[in-house]
């Protein structure tokens, strides 16, 4: 064994390792298009902005979009809503986040409307609603409460609600994506 | 093993065979196979109705095949139209009602059937050497059932069945920095939606074969090591056994038509009550229902994914190692894990939870504990129970299901339980008993034997 370790190596231990190298580089190039064919096809990733109107959401009022197959929740806060989220220092949060840094203008709030537990719609839309503990959203599955800002203060879910990627295109006007 | 076997089978091998059987057997011995397997194969005398569960779970895998292959050739996997073609199913197909509610309710018979056939593995210790492959294949089993069973609820694709895929699927999110990019190429976009569905129904198509091929090396295995018995201990001799046909192929079959009566109960009479009313509408991307629970085999693990509502960490620092949602899903993956490592955890020597006076207590706690975790998992996740939160108890629950495993099993009961005598003969044991049942009866009826003198 350690003889013949010690020989210098041949034609043939050459082929083999080579050989060898390139069968598992070809069976991953075969294999890899069968796994990244189960991924987000283009069509799915074409449908990536949205245009929403905020002209007609009174304060207190919430609509709910579609984006990416998602709903996003757009809250026209009120100022005691407003209040409620600027208040909570950081000691009272799960995931510690200002809510300036959520919020490009404190009176919108838009939010990926899916719990960051296990991805149900949170209950807070409607009139009537339970809001949870926090007065923002409540998911009912396995009662994750949020506050107003969005942001995860009680029950099993680990991070806040996400806020999208969006701008203002003018004062009543966001995009989306 | 073999020495019984031979007798029973011998009459084929001593001269070469003729006719058709001969000129196959030349060729490809499946049929003497099957004989080896299906009738002369020799299995303890002293098996009770616990055994039937085994062969009882092949022959509803059977239904479930059977009958989800008509139902795969009336079904449409796209989300515009999965709703409305099993709705087409039970209105306008011949008989499809009946098909889809043999599916829908031999899915819960098959768990049900399942989880009698391992706890009495479990009671038994049918885990133990030299039967721990044999076990792991069926614990393979299971998980492969789940799998399946999964899948096949959302196929519906009714509220339950895509909230159950949201919730199921995002199971995966919890896992580190990876976790996003598993689930968005699970659903195949950026939520549960058409490609989901349609590789559900693929893989639904699927598995269930892959269980079939799980399933010969299951029986495989067992024809190797043989057939635990309700004394656990071993066979010696030829007189403890009996062959499988006709004496188990006629109890398989007596236990088979009680369990069609049963499960003809529910197909005919109760066909939706292991249902739930939610699926019955439509799925919608952008509600979910008030309160989503899987179907009742699921609900123990439920229960477990939902009980751990904190990060686990140093106390009173910000360092988390485990976030909540993590914990849950390890918990989960983890009450199944542990099976897979069972037969190297039970120190006893003795297999038979008969002769374990410490075990049983502990066995039927495991038991209620498993069944009560159940009842957590049904109800909403902040319901109460004698005032404090059901929660409470249910990581109660998981505590001694982990305990059972982890600490009783390998350190606490071997300590503590003297081994006791064991029968040397499964045959002499069961002989006494037959003769003190004849003893018994004569001791009720002496007048009878009286006059007929």
């Amino acid at each position: 064994m350690s003889d013949a370790s010690q020989d210098p190596p041949t034609r043939r231990d050459f082929l083999l390792l080579t050989g060898t190298a390139m069968t598992a580089v070809g069976t991953g190039a075969a294999v890899w298009p069968l796994i990244d064919s189960l991924s987000p096809s283009a069509e799915v990733l074409a449908l990536a902005t949205v245009e929403v109107n905020l002209a007609n959401i009174e304060a207190g009022q919430s609509l709910t979009v579609v984006w990416r197959s998602k709903p996003v929740f757009v809250r026209h806060r009120t100022e005691q809503e407003i209040n409620q989220a600027a208040q909570a220092t950081e000691r009272d949060l799960i995931d510690p986040e200002a809510d300036s840094a959520r919020a490009v203008r404190p009176e919108w709030l838009v939010i990926v409307g899916i719990c960051t537990h296990l991805g149900c719609i949170p209950l807070g839309q409607k009139t009537g609603d339970n809001r949870g503990e926090f007065g923002g959203w409540f998911c009912p599955c396995h009662g994750s409460h949020y506050d107003t800002s969005g942001r995860i203060r009680k029950g099993p879910a680990p991070k806040n609600l996400t806020v999208p990627e969006y701008r203002f295109l003018d004062d009543t006007r966001i995009l989306i994506g | 093993m073999s020495a019984p076997h031979s007798s029973h089978s011998g009459s084929h091998n001593a001269t070469p065979a003729k006719g058709f059987y001969g000129w196959m057997e030349a060729r490809l011995p499946a049929l003497s196979l099957f004989n080896k397997t299906l009738r002369d194969f020799p299995e303890p005398k002293n098996l009770s109705y616990l055994w039937n569960f085994g062969s009882l779970a092949g022959i509803v895998l059977v239904i479930m095949i059977l009958s989800g292959i008509v139902l795969a050739t009336q079904y449409t996997p796209h989300v515009d139209m999965a709703f409305d073609s099993v709705e087409r199913i039970m209105r306008d197909v011949n008989y499809g009602w009946l098909i889809r509610y043999i599916h829908a309710n031999g899915a819960s018979f098959f768990f049900l059937v399942v989880f009698i056939h391992m706890f009495r593995g479990l009671y038994y210790g049918s885990y133990k050497k030299p039967r721990e492959l044999l076990w792991i294949l069926g614990v393979i089993i299971f998980l492969l059932m789940m799998a399946t069973a999964f899948m096949g609820y959302v196929l519906p694709w009714g509220q339950m069945s895509f909230w159950g895929a949201t919730v199921i699927t995002n199971l995966f999110s919890a896992i580190p920095l990876v976790g996003e990019g598993i689930v968005q190429w699970l659903w195949g976009g950026f939520a549960v939606g058409n490609p989901t569905l349609n590789r559900f129904f693929a893989l639904h198509y699927l598995f269930p074969f892959v269980i079939v091929g799980v399933v010969i090396f299951h029986i495989w295995a067992l024809h190797v090591v043989g057939s635990n018995n309700p004394l656990g201990i071993d066979v010696r001799e030829e007189r403890d056994q009996i062959p499988f046909h006709p004496y188990y192929t006629f109890k398989d079959l007596f236990g088979l038509s009680v369990f069609l009566f049963f499960f003809a109960l529910f197909v005919f009479y109760a066909p939706n009550y292991l249902g739930h009313p939610d699926n019955y509408i439509p799925a919608d991307p952008l509600v979910t229902p008030a309160h989503i629970v899987p179907e009742w085999y699921f609900l123990p693990f439920y229960a477990m994914l939902r009980a751990i509502t904190f990060d686990i960490g140093i106390p009173f620092t910000d360092i988390v190692f485990v976030e909540a949602k993590l914990g849950g899903v390890l918990v989960m993956f983890g009450a199944i894990g542990v099976l897979f490592i069972l037969p190297w955890l039970d120190r006893s020597p003795v297999r038979s939870g008969r002769f374990r006076p410490l075990f049983k207590p502990c066995y039927w706690l495991f038991f209620v504990c498993c069944v009560f975790l159940g009842y957590v998992g049904a109800k909403p996740a902040d319901a109460t129970l004698l005032g404090l939160p059901l929660q409470w108890f249910g990581l109660l629950g998981i505590v001694y299901y982990f305990a059972y495993f982890l600490v009783l099993l390998p350190f606490v009961l071997p300590k503590l339980e003297k081994v006791p005598e064991l029968p040397v003969s499964i045959a002499d044991a069961y002989s006494e008993k037959s003769s003190g049942k004849q003893k018994a009866a004569k001791e009720q009826n002496p007048t009878e034997e009286g006059q007929a003198e």
